[in-house]
């Protein structure tokens, strides 16, 4: 048997269980109770798109170091569940171990030699403590969460304050959650022998960084943004977006004297519904949204090319999954990238936002509304599964006191007053935006007709090629505007000169640069940009042009973003190397590394000069 | 060129509404829809309401889907924003310029095909939500632009142009607008001016969802069971209207009925509708009554027009949702960002 794995505040804890058996609530509690002590974690859900009775996972990577992706590989595994027990023991590493509910006993067989065993009876010590079936089922998940907080060497007050803040509002069950956790740890104290090789140390890594998930964050940054309007449809991964969305405006946006409601939510009967809602409201001058995911997004292409080529604001929240069809509902992809950059017939081009972290989703949540008021045209934040729904230790959200709303080109009544003409589609300023106006704004001036047909620069509808060609090329003009103002790539260099270089974008962020340490700690030196929007910064091709080879890292089959590199900035294929990753986890950085280091040992890739001192 | 500025010149003469407006103001371009048209006869109904009502054209919002019916608002309330949006989706895009911006005249325009069809769905929720807003559909039971086609609201047995024969049931949409909640549900005929300019103006000032059904003839809509008689005859004329590819002129139908009769509508087809005009003793506010009215009505070959159910304290979605009075297109940074001091206390909850 290898030596068992030592580890302390570095390591990999997985819980496997049964969806429905109330664990996700004592999983949090055992992340939250690590960020407590001031050690760095990033957890992931995987679960099934199932109510009850199916295999979930909670994977929680404790990092001091700060890493926030996956790494890959299991120290511990907490093995609750026996339908997926095989596939559950096989992943732990080497050296690692298995704790598991050893009331009846598990023959030799269904374990490995090369791990530690870790028998702790669960269901044996709550049926002693409880009678009532809802209470064992429930309070066996403290149990564990005991008996692990001993194992792992977890402060307990650090628990007991997790605890407390989870029942906040719900006190009296505070005691009673406080001696389960007890009964798990001291029959672990009692007899087992505490800790195992993994531990976890008070540290000082968190910092002020907060615990959320994009979904959420978005959804602020949506408020913050001053949306007033949001219409959507019930889809997973998209669904918790617009419930924070309710939940933020019934804390932030009311009336103080009415308590009426400064915005205005509907549940929308499908997809089409919504963004036909979204594009009314934007038409009508309020700021609107839509949250949804791929099959949304496919229902929702009609009414996108209107916003397009109609040019009305519009944000579509879309929180990836698992494609194509309904795919794999509760998996994470990157899969809609084109679909969402040309939606809709005809030829259309829109505006991608790819949000890295909450934090992010925050910070394009809000600007998202300013691109598309400006731009006039519909907008899409790019989320995946992986930031949506699961909670990501972060930057905490910043808001400059200064900054104020970019309503964009729109014409008031005295602004009319003043017009010699109005004409709607005139490229007045000559970057293919034109001015617009609010129904109901003046008594003469700058009424006109909103139509998915061709139509002249005054808003007059004709099948006439040349205004037609005219239009189509001010579209093309004003997605050239929209390059310049979208957030900007973010270029990392390597530590030494580097012939190649690595694209990502997105949650395979966190991934990414903890590939990169590792890449470069094997003596491949790699530059990094991590693309943030679409159309494409001039910086891309720069980018691209600047190293031999470039690697394109993304979770999906089909390479999309490369394809869109590819089409757009009419790059060679054959430079840009595609790293996929779509089984529908999230992407680990043993895979980029793993992936990337067997492409880059096979074209030698080494500084191909010496840093200048 | 499809599009037709009508010349602004006014009579001198010609009277004025409340606002100084003349009729003239509320006109639009001119029709590019078939000579006699009953759509265009609905054109001119809604020019007469919003003229009598005085309601300022520039606060209105004008809005259709995709269609012959749906070009119309191209035809009227010429200094009103209109949009034409997809097919069938005209009730959620009007939903959404409601919440925008709660204090203008929601007036969709929509068709039997528009509506009944591919649209079925949104008109059934919009009404449902109580959506303020006057929802007409202009029904002619056929796919005009298209040719001829059967329509959701086609009469079962009737023949098209081609000589297939409807084998399903029609949607009536009145009756299933008083089965969804709508606050106000008439149903009337494009040629009955007296009957359909009040009614436009009561569901134009409805503070609900307000919905009705406007039979009218299509020029082109050749083939019904009601016109046995002519069939053949309609048969041959078509296929010589196509080897020409022009339309007949036709007269616009006009019809004078009293409260509680009913009257046969030549329709230019041949084909003939029995209309009865509700009795002045029919009960408005009884939704269930109403219901039955409509189809005991149906059950006798009768289409009953008229205000058929109201609401007389309707509530729109505004109320259900308990937004703020004013539009909330109108609020600003103050109203919306709730500041810094916010956000820190959501960073500190989130730690």
């Amino acid at each position: 048997m290898p030596q068992p794995i030592t580890a302390t505040n570095d390591f990999v804890v997985k819980f496997a269980n049964v969806n429905g058996s109330g664990s996700a609530s004592a999983n949090g509690l055992f992340a939250r109770s690590i960020l407590r002590m001031g050690i760095p974690i990033a957890s992931r859900n995987i679960f099934p798109s199932n109510i009850q009775g199916l295999p979930t996972w909670f994977e929680v990577r404790v990092s001091e170091a700060g890493h926030m992706g996956r790494r890959g590989g299991v120290d511990m595994m907490v093995a609750m569940n026996p339908q997926t027990w095989d596939r559950d023991v096989a992943e732990i590493e080497p050296g690692g171990y298995l704790f598991y509910d050893s009331t009846r006993p598990m023959p030799r067989s269904r374990f490995r030699d090369d791990i530690t065993v870790i028998g702790v009876p669960l269901t044996e010590i709550t049926n002693a403590a409880y009678s009532d079936p809802r209470q064992r089922q429930l309070f066996k998940n403290i149990v564990y969460l005991g008996a692990l907080s001993a194992l792992l060497d977890m402060e307990v007050e650090a628990v007991q304050q997790a605890i407390a803040a989870q029942f906040k509002g719900k006190e009296k069950l505070v005691p009673a959650n406080f001696a389960a956790l007890e009964k798990g740890r001291a029959w672990a104290q009692e007899n087992l022998s505490c800790p195992i090789g993994l531990t976890l140390k008070r540290a000082d890594a968190v910092g002020d960084r907060i615990f959320v998930e994009g979904n959420a964050a978005a959804a602020l940054g949506a408020v913050y943004g001053g949306a007033t309007v949001c219409a959507w449809y019930p889809i997973t991964p998209s669904t918790s977006l617009a419930e924070a969305f309710e939940k933020y405006c019934g804390k932030l946006r009311k009336d103080p004297e009415t308590g009426a409601k400064r915005y205005a939510i509907v549940q929308a009967e499908d997809e089409l519904a919504s963004i036909g809602m979204v594009i009314g409201a934007a038409w009508n001058g309020a700021r609107s949204f839509t949250a949804t995911s791929g099959p949304g997004i496919s229902l929702m292409q009609e009414f996108v090319g209107l916003a397009y080529f109609a040019e009305i604001p519009a944000v579509i929240f879309d929180v990836q999954r698992a494609g194509p069809s309904t795919g794999m509902p509760t998996r994470t992809q990157q899969s809609d990238l084109l679909s969402a950059a040309y939606a809709s017939h005809g030829d259309t081009k829109h505006v991608l936002l790819l949000p890295e972290d909450p934090t992010e989703c925050f910070e394009f949540g809000a600007t998202a509304f300013d691109l598309a008021d400006r731009l006039q045209t519909p907008i899409f934040v790019m989320l995946d599964l992986d930031i949506g729904m699961n909670d990501w230790l972060c930057e905490p959200f910043k808001w400059d006191p200064a900054r104020s709303m970019d309503r964009g080109k729109v014409l008031d009544a005295a602004a009319l007053d003043e017009a010699k003409s109005f004409g709607r589609y005139l490229d007045v300023d000559g970057d293919g935006i034109p001015y617009r106006t609010w129904p109901g704004t003046h008594p003469e001036k700058g009424a006109f007709f909103t139509r998915g047909t061709s139509r002249d620069r005054y808003a007059r509808y004709t099948e006439e090629g040349a205004p037609y060609v005219d239009n189509m090329e001010r579209l093309l003009k004003k997605f050239g505007t929209a390059k310049s103002i979208v957030p900007r790539p973010i270029t990392i260099p390597a530590k030494q000169p580097a012939r190649d270089g690595v694209i990502f974008y997105g949650s395979s962020s966190a991934a990414m640069h903890e590939a990169l340490a590792g890449l470069e700690a094997d003596g491949i030196h790699l530059d990094a940009m991590r693309i943030r929007a679409f159309p494409f910064h001039d910086d891309v091709a720069a980018f691209v042009a600047a190293h031999e080879r470039v690697f394109v890292v993304e979770q999906n089959r089909d390479a999309q973003l490369r394809t869109l590199l590819v089409n757009e900035e009419e790059i060679d294929p054959a430079r840009l190397i595609p790293v996929l990753h779509f089984d529908g986890t999230p992407i680990t950085a043993r895979f980029i590394h793993a992936a990337v280091a067997q492409r880059a040992s096979a074209a030698n890739i080494l500084p191909f000069r010496k840093a200048t001192p | 060129m499809s599009y037709l500025p009508k010349p602004k010149l006014h009579h001198p003469k010609l009277p004025t509404n409340a606002i100084g407006l003349t009729r003239r103001d509320y006109e639009g371009a001119i029709s590019t829809l078939c000579a006699g048209c009953g759509h265009d006869s609905i054109s001119s109904a809604i020019i007469q309401a919003c003229f009598n009502l005085s309601l300022p054209p520039h606060r209105i919002a004008k809005m259709s889907g995709i269609g012959c019916s749906s070009k119309t608002p191209t035809y009227f309330l010429g200094n009103a924003h209109g949009f034409n949006s997809v097919h069938g989706r005209m009730p959620s895009v009007l939903t959404g310029a409601y919440l925008a911006n709660r204090d203008l005249v929601y007036l969709g325009v929509s068709g039997d095909g528009d509506s009944a069809s591919i649209g079925f769905g949104q008109f059934a929720h919009s009404i449902r939500r109580g959506v303020n807003m006057c929802y007409i559909v202009e029904n002619n039971g056929v796919y005009g632009l298209t040719k001829g086609q059967f329509s959701a609201t086609s009469d079962w047995g009737s023949v098209a142009k081609k000589g297939a024969i409807n084998t399903d049931q029609p949607i009536d949409l009145a009756a299933i607008a008083v089965q969804l909640g709508a606050t106000f549900v008439a149903r009337s005929f494009s040629g009955d001016k007296e009957q359909l300019v009040p009614l436009i103006e009561a569901a134009l000032v409805h503070e609900g969802a307000a919905f009705i059904d406007v039979l009218s003839p299509c020029v082109a809509f050749n083939n019904h069971p009601g016109s046995t008689k002519s069939y053949d005859y309609v048969r041959e004329h078509n296929e010589a209207l196509n080897k020409l590819d022009i339309m007949l002129r036709r007269d616009e139908i006009t019809v004078k009925y009293a409260p509680g009769e009913v009257t046969e509508v030549t329709q230019h087809d041949g084909t003939i509708l029995r209309l009865r005009k509700l009795h002045e003793g029919h009960d408005p506010t009884n939704r269930a009554s109403a219901m039955h009215h409509i189809l005991d009505r149906k059950a006798a070959g009768e289409i009953v027009t008229g205000l058929i159910y109201v609401d007389p304290e309707p509530s729109a979605l505004h109320e259900h949702l308990g937004t703020i009075a004013g539009p909330l297109n109108a609020l600003g940074d103050a109203d919306l960002n709730p500041g810094i001091d916010a956000l820190e206390s959501i960073n500190a909850a989130l730690r």
